[in-house]
């Protein structure tokens, strides 16, 4: 065991995991925000259409999520193509992991903001009203603070979903090791050698950990949270 | 100085409103579900009328024949609802900071006139009824409104408390120089609060009263008094 834990390779695809996760996230976090506000308003047109929408990925065979994102990212697709001229491509790189893992998300991270945001009393906003702050200053100092525990929640939702991302991994962007190879396809080919076993193992060892660690972080930051509140 | 004249459909009934107050302290005396408390948030500009003007001096805050609807950003209004309202995650200093203008009332003086001194570095979880109702009236003072809008302030205090919050009431009036608009159906608070009264029944406001009218007449509206020991 000791000599698999020491071994690079096993640290260079956690450590690629981590990279995608993170930047999935760094995308994904603020666009849900903006989403779930939207989701949270009501009355507000459309809204059956576009939560039909955000909700697309949880519900898709990820297979197809994954080769739907291939022909709007591939070289050739409509997105793909035109971004190529610029020399950006998500093909085969682990940008287009992060793309995948962030879309496969995307739900998740919507949620619980967007009932963050339901659940508040909208009359602390009109009362910022009254007190003449702008729409973005109530939402900055008002909703967005008020929402945080949701952040937080979909945050950690959401990144635990992009760790664990296959489906549309492995169709959009294939399984290269060191580029696109994250932890779940390392796992699965591993498992297809007959000599991998012990090397899986310990990728799903770390795998547990890894999310055990991401749930327990977000606990302790709400406790933390909570008690500053309380003081 | 404030002339409101709106028609507006609200649920089941007509909200049908002409009313012109000036200087000091109006009332909109009704029962509950008469409508007051949504004139008052027309004013604020928080429910859109279907038609009418609001005018307060010399300002249109909204008139439906031209398109006008100013945003309750820019009106001014310091609004105090029944509940205090106050932002649960900063504390009694950053709500009273949050709107706050340089004007001639002056922090310390809103300050000393509330009694918030010792309130400031609380949360507004620890404190009572009464100490964050106010706060939310500071926090609206604070904010330099050329009008004030109380709807109900004192209705969700018990005896007590509402019996420690009413001083402070009467100071605001007579000290600072800003007219208010009350939202009520307190006979007592009214008694003692009000320089002029507006009869608010199922919608319609229009009738005026002076507070010699109001004493006379008992019989008006059926007055909740849940307060009656």
């Amino acid at each position: 065991m000791g000599s698999i834990l020491s071994d690079p390779k096993i640290w260079g695809i956690v450590f690629l995991s981590l990279k995608v996760s993170a930047l999935a996230m760094l995308v994904v976090v603020p666009l849900a925000v903006v989403v779930a506000r939207w989701l949270a308003k009501p009355g507000l047109r459309g809204k059956a259409l576009l939560s039909a929408l955000v909700h697309l990925p949880l519900v898709l065979p990820p297979v197809v999520t994954g080769y739907g994102l291939l022909l709007i990212f591939g070289r050739r697709g409509w997105v793909g193509s035109y971004l190529d001229q610029f020399g950006i491509s998500f093909m085969f790189s682990w940008t287009g992991a992060a793309l995948a893992a962030g879309l496969m998300a995307f739900p998740l991270v919507v949620r619980p903001i967007r009932l963050a945001f339901e659940t508040q009393d909208s009359r602390l906003e009109d009362i910022a009203a009254t007190l003449g702050a702008s729409r973005w200053r109530r939402f900055v100092t008002i909703a967005l603070p008020l929402a945080w525990p949701g952040v937080l929640a979909g945050l950690v939702l959401g990144f635990a979903k992009a760790l664990g991302e296959f489906g549309a991994t492995i169709t959009f962007v294939s399984n290269i090791p060191y580029e696109t190879q994250t932890l779940s396809l390392a796992i699965y080919t591993l498992l297809q050698s007959p000599s991998g076993d012990r090397a899986a193992i310990t990728l799903i060892g770390i795998s547990i950990c890894l999310s055990f660690l991401a749930i327990l972080a977000s606990e302790w930051t709400m406790v933390v949270m909570e008690r500053k509140r309380e003081r | 100085m404030l002339d409101v004249k709106i028609e507006g459909v609200l649920g089941t009934f007509v909200i049908d409103v002409d009313i012109h107050a000036g200087k000091g302290l109006t009332v909109l005396y009704g029962a509950s579900g008469a409508g007051k408390s949504s004139i008052l948030r027309a004013i604020a500009g928080l429910w859109n009328p279907c038609r009418g003007l609001i005018k307060f001096k010399q300002q249109v805050l909204y008139d439906s024949d031209k398109n006008i609807n100013m945003p309750t950003a820019q009106r001014r209004l310091g609004v105090v609802f029944q509940e205090p309202l106050l932002f649960p995650h900063m504390s009694v200093a950053q709500n009273l900071r949050y709107g706050l203008r340089e004007n001639s009332q002056g922090w310390g003086s809103v300050i000393a006139l509330l009694d918030l001194e010792s309130l400031l570095s609380r949360m507004p979880r620890n404190l009572s009824g009464g100490e964050a109702q106010r706060v939310a009236l500071g926090r609206a003072l604070l904010s330099d409104p050329q009008l004030l809008l109380l709807d109900e302030p004192l209705t969700g205090l018990d005896d007590a408390r509402r019996a420690q919050v009413l001083p402070y009431l009467e100071k605001l009036r007579d000290e600072t120089k800003i007219p208010i608009l009350y939202v009520s159906h307190n006979r007592d608070e009214i008694l003692r609060l009000a320089d002029t009264i507006f009869l608010v029944e199922s919608g319609s406001a229009k009738e005026k009263l002076t507070l010699e009218d109001f004493e006379k007449r008992t019989e008006l509206p059926p007055v909740p008094r849940r307060d009656k020991s």
